[in-house]
């Protein structure tokens, strides 16, 4: 497809990929060089970045950091056009634009036994800050859930992080059979040491599910929030969300809230607004591709 | 040529594209004057003396002196006086608010029109753009670096200075590409990007670097700049900040937008551009934008160009006191765009998927004066009405965005939050300067030019003593 830019000579070289890899179907890690965002990065950080150089802005949380290698990993999954056109990088290509890291850090402290709650690739949000949990002297929890086994993503690194780790699968086909609100409701109720505070993020539905879990309980929860997002400096507005009846602006006051004050049903209805266009840009992404593939094979079979 | 003669010359119109035609493109409006008639109107200025329209300028450009090269045909020096004052004259010559600055000094507006001096510039730097050769040469350099934090009007123009001065600037853009508010905000059909990218490669001659994707205060703090990155000075023009809400019910349905977010999905991430651009903006028939300056104006008219039937701008107080151009209202009502004024919004009312359906308005009446001294607009009781739409738009203005100061806490703030400075631009750290918006609060481009010349100015006499 055609990359042609309608943007200004590049005025950066763009940032080298130095690992590419798949963790489960439509759901891909990239490791990039960016020594700077590296440097600053702190678990509940994001970036925003474009596949190329007409691309859409996305906000993606930076799941892991090296200062030391100056590199940050950042886990995508193909939903939409925009995503896919960033899966689809390898190793030793470039992404052309990361901006970060932007929005606050997660506020971290001793809370005690401390339960992450992932679903999807909102398993890769919570593991930067199973890392930095673990090092103020939490006991980590970590609930990490899919639709079934492959989609599981990350469980051997937090492994190696957590006192314990605990897949669920919709399907049953791996781990606890049913959605990670089921397990949390076990873990609060059966667990010797009481939860001081649940920190989720995934799809939103699940986050709302989790919130209304722990609010019973009157549990700390903190969701981590994915909405519409432009700029992600605070200049348009448009990742507004309602937090205890405040509008707030996730990529400068969040992107974590206070999981209980939350309206998960504006967010779940706005991130809809442009479900129209999205699934038209899909279309005629998969059109291309799939009438490039159709002339590549034409020309082999010659 | 005599005064009596120049005096007969009557003001030069600007070529447009027709109101009908415009409406729903997004090609420039103004289509800028042939040669004949420029040097026409050139030939208008009485090249007074004591020239007022000098200080009408906020970067302070020679228009007599340009004009009266324009009027002889003498192209190279035009440019050369030009561009000795101002390194982003394509901007200005289309931007700038000529009317309430230079041409608001002109002495020909005591009888008659003033000269069209925007008009002029605009021709000469499009002149520029394909001949132009600077005569001017670089001074040695001086062997100091500058960080000029964000690619806006402000810090353009305080890089380009600094360039001219012999020191290395490098400008720090948090966005993709550099422009800030001439490439986000400002549509097309006003400046066109392309005009924007041709300023900027012209700083790149002059030696200026570029590095996007960096939020300072985020990416880089201003300290590391200093410390780390070896800045000897750091210029701060970040530019305007968040959008203010109107804080009624219903902002939280799909099809609201802030006048920022609508622009710079518009105008910056492509979507002026239609079915090739991958950021998206909602349709509307009907559109509606509440506010009175040249944000709403520019966001109405974007909304008309996307193809609403109808566009409406809501004002709650007079078109007396509508802080827009007068130019810009003129183009919107030629294209259309209806205007309600005296009433505000109350309610942005959805169906039942949650899409904005109407907006709900009050009737307004102007009292007393505020601090502004305007009438403040008071509401009437009782009187509301409902405007239907798809799409409901507010333009009511920014406040200071936080994310460089807070990650700087030396910084000394107003109580709104924007960067105090001294009579040189110098913030309350020793080396650090700022201007434009983040200082001003929202202002225009030609203001913002102004405090970055004048800061390259300070920075200068800083990095000499």
């Amino acid at each position: 497809m055609s990359m042609k830019s309608a943007n200004f000579p590049s005025n950066t070289k763009g940032f080298p990929i130095v690992r590419a890899e798949w963790l489960a179907p439509r759901v891909r890690s990239i490791i990039v060089q960016a020594p700077r965002v590296a440097a600053h990065h702190k678990p509940g950080h994001f970036v925003i970045v474009r596949a190329h150089t007409d691309g859409e802005r996305i906000p993606l949380t930076v799941a892991d950091a090296d200062a030391g290698q100056g590199t940050i990993r950042l886990v995508i999954q193909a939903v939409g056009a925009s995503t896919e056109l960033l899966s689809r990088l390898e190793t030793g290509g470039t992404i052309p634009d990361v901006a970060g890291p932007l929005g606050r850090p997660t506020e971290m402290e001793r809370f005690g036994h401390v339960v992450l709650v992932g679903g999807g690739v909102g398993t890769a949000v919570i593991y930067p800050q199973a890392k930095a949990l673990k090092q103020l002297g939490n006991r980590v929890t970590a609930i990490i859930g899919g639709r079934s086994k492959e989609y599981v993503i990350l469980e051997e690194d937090l492994r190696r992080l957590c006192d314990a780790v605990y897949p669920c699968t919709d399907d049953g086909s791996y781990g606890y059979h049913g959605f990670v609100t089921g397990k949390l409701a076990e873990i609060i109720g059966q667990s010797e040491q009481s939860v001081g505070a649940v920190i989720t993020a995934g799809p939103v539905p699940m986050m709302k599910a989790v919130a209304q879990a722990t609010k019973e309980k009157n549990i700390h929860t903190v969701a981590s929030l994915n909405p519409v997002m432009v700029d992600g400096t605070g200049m348009c507005g448009g990742c507004r969300v309602s937090v205890g009846g405040k509008q707030l602006f996730a990529c400068v006051d969040g992107p974590e809230f206070d999981a209980h004050q939350v309206d998960f049903d504006e967010l779940i209805d706005r991130l809809g607004a442009y479900r129209a266009q999205e699934k038209a840009a899909w279309n005629k992404l998969h059109a291309e591709t799939d009438y490039q593939c159709r002339l590549e094979q034409s020309l082999t079979a010659k | 040529m005599k005064a009596a003669e120049r005096m007969q010359i009557p003001r030069q119109r600007m070529p447009e594209q027709k109101a009908e035609d415009r409406a729903r493109n997004f090609s420039e409006v103004n289509l800028g004057l042939a040669e004949e008639a420029a040097r026409t109107e050139a030939q208008r200025c009485l090249t007074c003396k004591k020239a007022k329209c000098i200080a009408g300028c906020p970067v302070g450009v020679d228009i007599p002196n340009f004009l009266e090269a324009l009027a002889r045909g003498d192209m190279q020096t035009a440019a050369d006086v030009l561009f000795s004052a101002n390194v982003l004259p394509a901007i200005t010559g289309r931007v700038c608010p000529q009317e309430t600055q230079c041409e608001a000094q002109c002495i020909r507006i005591n009888r008659g029109e003033p000269v069209a001096i925007g008009y002029l510039e605009r021709f000469v730097a499009e002149w520029a753009a394909d001949n132009y050769q600077r005569t001017a040469a670089l001074p040695p350099p001086t062997g100091k670096k500058v960080a000029v934090v964000g690619a806006g009007p402000a810090g353009l123009t305080c890089a380009g200075e600094l360039a001219k001065m012999g020191h290395a600037a490098t400008v720090f853009e948090a966005l993709h590409t550099p422009g800030g508010v001439l490439v986000y905000g400002i549509p097309e059909f006003r400046l066109p990007k392309e005009i924007v990218q041709s300023e900027v490669s012209k700083l790149e001659e002059l030696g200026v670097k570029f590095e996007c994707n960096v939020v300072v205060g985020q990416t880089m703090t201003v300290a590391e700049l200093m410390q780390q990155e070896g800045f000897d000075a750091v210029f701060l023009a970040t530019g305007a900040g968040l959008p203010i809400f109107l804080s009624i019910p219903g902002e939280g349905l799909k099809g609201v937008y802030s006048a920022n977010e609508f622009l710079t999905r518009a105008n910056l991430m492509g979507a002026y551009k239609g079915a090739e651009s991958a950021t998206p903006l909602l349709p509307s028939t009907h559109a509606v934008i509440a506010g009175g300056g040249n944000t709403a104006m520019d966001a109405v008219r974007t909304a008309r160009r996307m193809g609403a039937e109808s566009a409406t701008l809501i004002y709650r107080r007079s078109r007396e006191e509508m802080p827009a151009r007068a130019e810009e209202v003129k183009h919107a009502e030629e294209e259309g765009i209806e205007f309600i004024f005296l009433a505000n919004p109350v309610e942005i009312i959805g169906d039942s998927e949650r899409w904005v359906r109407a907006v709900r308005c009050q009737r307004m009446q102007l009292g007393e004066p505020d601090a502004s001294g305007r009438r403040r607009p008071v509401p009437i009781d009782g009187d509301f009405f409902e405007l239907p739409c798809q799409v409901f738009i507010e333009a009511i203005g920014t406040r200071a965005n936080p994310l460089l100061t807070q990650a700087t806490p030396d910084l000394r703030l107003n109580k709104w939050g924007y960067i105090e400075t001294d009579e040189n631009g110098m913030t309350s750290i020793p080396g650090v300067f700022a201007g434009g918006d983040i200082v001003r609060g929202a202002a225009t481009v030609i203001l913002a030019m102004g405090d970055g010349k004048k800061a390259a100015e300070a920075i200068n006499r800083y990095l000499s003593s």
